[in-house]
């Protein structure tokens, strides 16, 4: 074990569910920090009276032993969470990430993501909704704990010292956290408790490295694939080949007599077949003799898809409007016009989509990798005829999420088959499954008209975007009433650059088949759009591209400072011989980003040698875990725009798993230059922006290169990889 | 009944000889470290070592590995003591970490066979472990840091 070793926190565990519960027990001796409940003021304080499903609620628990427990409300999925949540209470009590034990926090209303509004993680939002909420509880639990050593020791709270969990008073006085927990618990929690000033961090935006490490390094880390129950069963689900469709008639015969098996159960999701172990479950379904209804989407196929979006005729609605872009492209002395497609895209996290359901009669435990652990918990308790205050969820660690997680479509046939055999059954869904049986990105077909006035300045710039809509689905409410999909018109409502007149316009055109949110969501779709477009429009202004956009930046300080920096750093105007570099930016998530690419082209084949990314995402609260987010986030962006594209026929979708459906590995990695800004504005997300630069960078890129302008992706497609 | 030799143990299991040496690990032997990523060597992230080599458990047949030296992420060291594992908590290579299990046995097998691995052999080595959360430089990196711990007496 190395010194460096020895200066981690415990590892979090998702598995350490039964001390959690012991926990309420202990409470009586302990302080916990709970939380204010939105719109009732009064934040629940002490521990036992304020549970969720018998569970006590708080983000912090400081027991008489002086263990310090946090416990994280959203799901670890290698952005780096378990982490950075736990940083900022750190932070605030002045005590060491190694003093800290990191557990999941489980499903209920108060932890809900205020900026969401149902208890999820996603939209790079975890650092910038817990910004204030788990500084200011920290900074309670330290008020407290503060006046409670005041008060023992008669003497002013302001002259204490607080260090690594010890209190001391100023006449050599010293007590530990745990030794006043009990007595900080019976005071009243403080209103006017103020997190420090961030110039006084001294663990905030210092690297830190991640308490979730040492146990992915041994095998120990528990996935929600890893879960093991006494007396757990198997199962392996047959779902409609084609998306949509239902089972009609199952000879399931031969699979019952098959070894291992407990029982084929018929579930809404499909036909699910439970064994004593994993693959006699897999093995037997391949015997089911399942009579498929294919449903309304028999016929789907891919240039159907394509061609719809093309010819989506109906209203758009306005998601940006600034004066008036038709009549200025009207009289617009030269004008630019391109049009954009984007395909289908699978998440395709790591870890294929499992569940693991223990249904009784009185209740339900979930052991599930989540994004949205409500929503898990509600879909669970339906399917298990329960309520859900019935159903415990228990979050494990995620093998990627990237949104995928925010569906709960692998949740019910793990519970219906649970309930079906009366013992714990663990589901787990073949890469296969998981590839045809997503919720794909939503394709789209973009177009983008620029007008230049007489003087030559870029008079008005319409986007028009034509997608399905996950929010539709997912949230309804949020665009009732024909509101725009505030999710389908990012990274182009938010255009930056100074043009007078700028209209965005989306048509809601949905495609037969579920679309999801996948990492960056629609930054990926439209950055690629704005910024292949603002080349084109910068060429067609005879103007560098770099140039161009820096002028039209004036009015934005941050996006330009990115632009400028990733200029520099990339050497633009100096690139080697033979390569070529293109150069895109934008805002998402509260984050400005830059990145060149370095390309060559060689017999039409595009080599990408090196991508450097400049980032500010104002206060950093591990700048280790950032780097690790924007160099991740290259390689998903990368993965889509060369290779990434689900296509359908029949209904059915033709890719089924990597050989088919390619993403980046190490041979195809180009160099990464990775640069954050100091910046002490407000935090900004960071698990996503990245993502959506890449393509359009290494389109531009590719143009500077060989002339040839790609307005559909993947490259693949165009044949140039 | 099968009885099989895994990290220098000898363990008995009654799957059947045609099931999947993952799922053996996994289910039948409680190894979970070892994943289930694509069920078609793939991914990589079900990487042991057979006698010292690199393989995909998803593809090998547990009657196929029977008598021989296999390896999982378990028993690469007792205590994360192996060069690989302190060169990658070192430079804190995992993100979700799912693929990592793979990814270390993988670089563990190729620093037996090759000491001092260029970027274009850990290329060819790794080529086979997909990792969805991009860690691909610090896993490069780690690789070489790697090797530089087992020049300076880190090996086991």
């Amino acid at each position: 074990m190395s010194a460096r070793d020895l200066d981690r926190p415990a590892a979090p565990t998702a598995l350490d569910r039964r001390e959690f519960l012991k926990a309420g027990a202990l409470a009586g001796g302990g302080l916990v920090i709970g939380i204010s409940l939105a719109g009732c003021g009064k934040p629940a304080d002490l521990a036992a009276k304020s549970t969720v499903g018998g569970q006590p609620v708080a983000w912090l628990k400081i027991a008489g032993d002086n263990s310090i427990t946090i416990l994280v409300d959203k799901s670890e999925m290698g952005q780096g969470v378990y982490t950075a949540l736990p940083m900022l209470i750190a932070e605030e009590l002045d005590v060491p990430m190694k003093a800290v034990k990191v557990i999941a926090a489980p499903a209920g209303q108060p932890y809900i993501n205020v900026f969401l509004g149902t208890q999820i993680t996603g939209g790079s939002t975890s650092v910038r909704e817990a910004w204030g909420k788990l500084r200011t509880a920290g900074a309670q639990a330290r008020a407290m704990l503060v006046g409670a050593a005041a008060d023992e020791w008669k003497v002013d709270a302001a002259t204490l010292k607080v260090a690594d969990g010890v209190i001391s008073g100023p006449n050599g006085q010293q007590r530990t956290f745990g030794e006043l927990a009990e007595a900080a618990a019976k005071r009243p929690l403080p209103k006017d408790a103020k997190p420090k000033d961030p110039s006084t961090f001294t663990l905030v935006g210092k690297l830190q490295p991640r308490v979730d490490t040492p146990a992915k390094l041994d095998g120990t880390a528990e996935y929600g694939i890893d879960v093991k129950l006494p007396g757990m069963k198997y199962a392996a689900l047959a779902q409609s080949p084609v998306l949509g469709g239902s089972v009609k008639s199952v000879d399931s015969a031969a699979a019952e007599k098959m070894p291992g098996v407990v029982k084929v159960v018929t579930t809404k999701s499909g036909v699910a077949v439970v064994a004593d172990h994993y693959w006699q479950a897999h093995t037997a379904r391949d015997a089911l003799k399942i009579v498929w209804d294919a449903g309304p989407n028999a016929h789907l196929d891919s240039t159907a898809i394509k061609a719809g979006l093309k010819s989506a005729k109906g209203a758009a609605l306005s998601a940006r409007k600034d004066g008036d872009a038709a009549a200025a492209l009207k009289a617009a002395k030269k004008r630019v016009e391109a049009a954009y497609e984007l395909p289908l895209l699978a998440h395709a996290t790591m870890e294929p989509m499992n569940c693991t359901a223990d249904v009784r009669a009185d209740g339900c435990d979930l052991y599930v990798p989540t994004q949205i652990q409500q929503i898990a918990q509600a879909t669970a308790a339906g399917a298990a005829g329960l309520k859900p205050e019935q159903v415990n969820v228990h979050t494990t660690l995620l093998g990627g999420g990237f949104g995928r997680r925010l569906e709960v479509d692998f949740i019910p046939a793990a519970v219906e088959a649970s309930k079906a055999v009366g013992v714990p059954v663990k589901l787990i869904w073949t890469r296969e499954d998981d590839m045809t049986h997503d919720a794909y990105r939503p394709p789209a077909y973009d177009t983008g008209s620029a007008g230049f006035d007489a003087a030559g300045a870029v008079s008005a710039v319409h986007l028009k975007l034509t997608s399905p809509s996950v929010t539709a689905r997912m949230f309804p409410p949020v665009v009732d009433g024909g509101k725009v999909d505030p999710f389908a018109v990012e990274a182009a409502a938010n255009f930056l650059y100074d043009v007078p007149n700028v209209a965005v316009d989306y048509l809601r055109h949905e495609v037969g088949i579920n679309v999801g949110y996948w990492r960056s969501v629609s930054h990926a779709l439209n950055c690629f759009v704005v910024e292949s477009f603002m080349d084109e429009v910068a060429h067609a202004a005879g103007k560098d591209p770099y140039e161009f956009r820096h002028a039209l930046l004036a009015k934005q300080p941050r996006a330009q400072r990115v632009l400028e920096e990733a200029a520099t750093r990339a050497g633009w105007g100096k690139a080697a011989a033979g390569h070529h570099l293109g150069i895109a930016v934008m805002e998402g998530y509260g984050t400005y980003l830059a990145q060149v690419a370095d390309v060559s082209v060689e017999q039409g084949k595009l080599k990408i040698h090196k991508i450097t990314c400049v980032v500010d995402c104002g206060q950093k609260v591990n700048p280790g875990i950032v780097d690790q987010q924007v160099s991740g986030g290259i390689v998903f962006g990368l993965s889509a725009a060369l290779f990434g594209e689900i296509t359908l026929e029949g209904g059915k979708v033709k890719q089924s798993n990597f050989d088919n459906y390619r993403v980046v590995r190490m041979n195809q990695m180009p160099e990464l230059d990775v640069h954050l800004i100091d910046s002490s504005e407000a935090p900004g997300g960071i698990g996503e922006p990245a993502v959506a630069l890449v393509a359009p960078a290494v389109a531009n890129a590719m143009f500077a290169a060989s002339g040839k302008r790609i307005r559909a992706l993947p490259f693949a497609a165009a044949g140039i990889v | 009944m099968i009885t099989l030799k895994v990290n220098g143990k000898s363990l008995d299991t009654d799957a059947s000889p045609d099931t999947p040496l993952l799922w053996v690990l996994r289910d039948h032997l409680g190894l979970t470290g070892t994943k289930f990523g694509c069920g078609k060597s793939l991914c990589g992230a079900c990487t042991v070592h057979v006698d010292g080599s690199a393989t995909r458990s998803c593809v090998t047949l547990v009657s196929n590995v029977v008598g021989k030296d296999i390896r999982t992420i378990e028993g690469l060291s007792s205590d994360r003591s192996h060069p690989v594992q302190k060169a990658w908590l070192e430079l804190d290579v995992p993100q979700c970490g799912y693929c990592q299990s793979g990814q270390i046995m993988a670089a563990s097998a190729l620093l037996a066979q090759n000491a001092t691995p260029t970027d274009a052999d850990i290329d060819t080595a790794m080529a086979g472990n997909i990792c969805r959360c991009g860690t691909y430089p610090r896993i490069r990196a780690a690789i070489h840091r790697a090797a530089e711990l087992m020049k300076t007496g880190g090996a086991k």
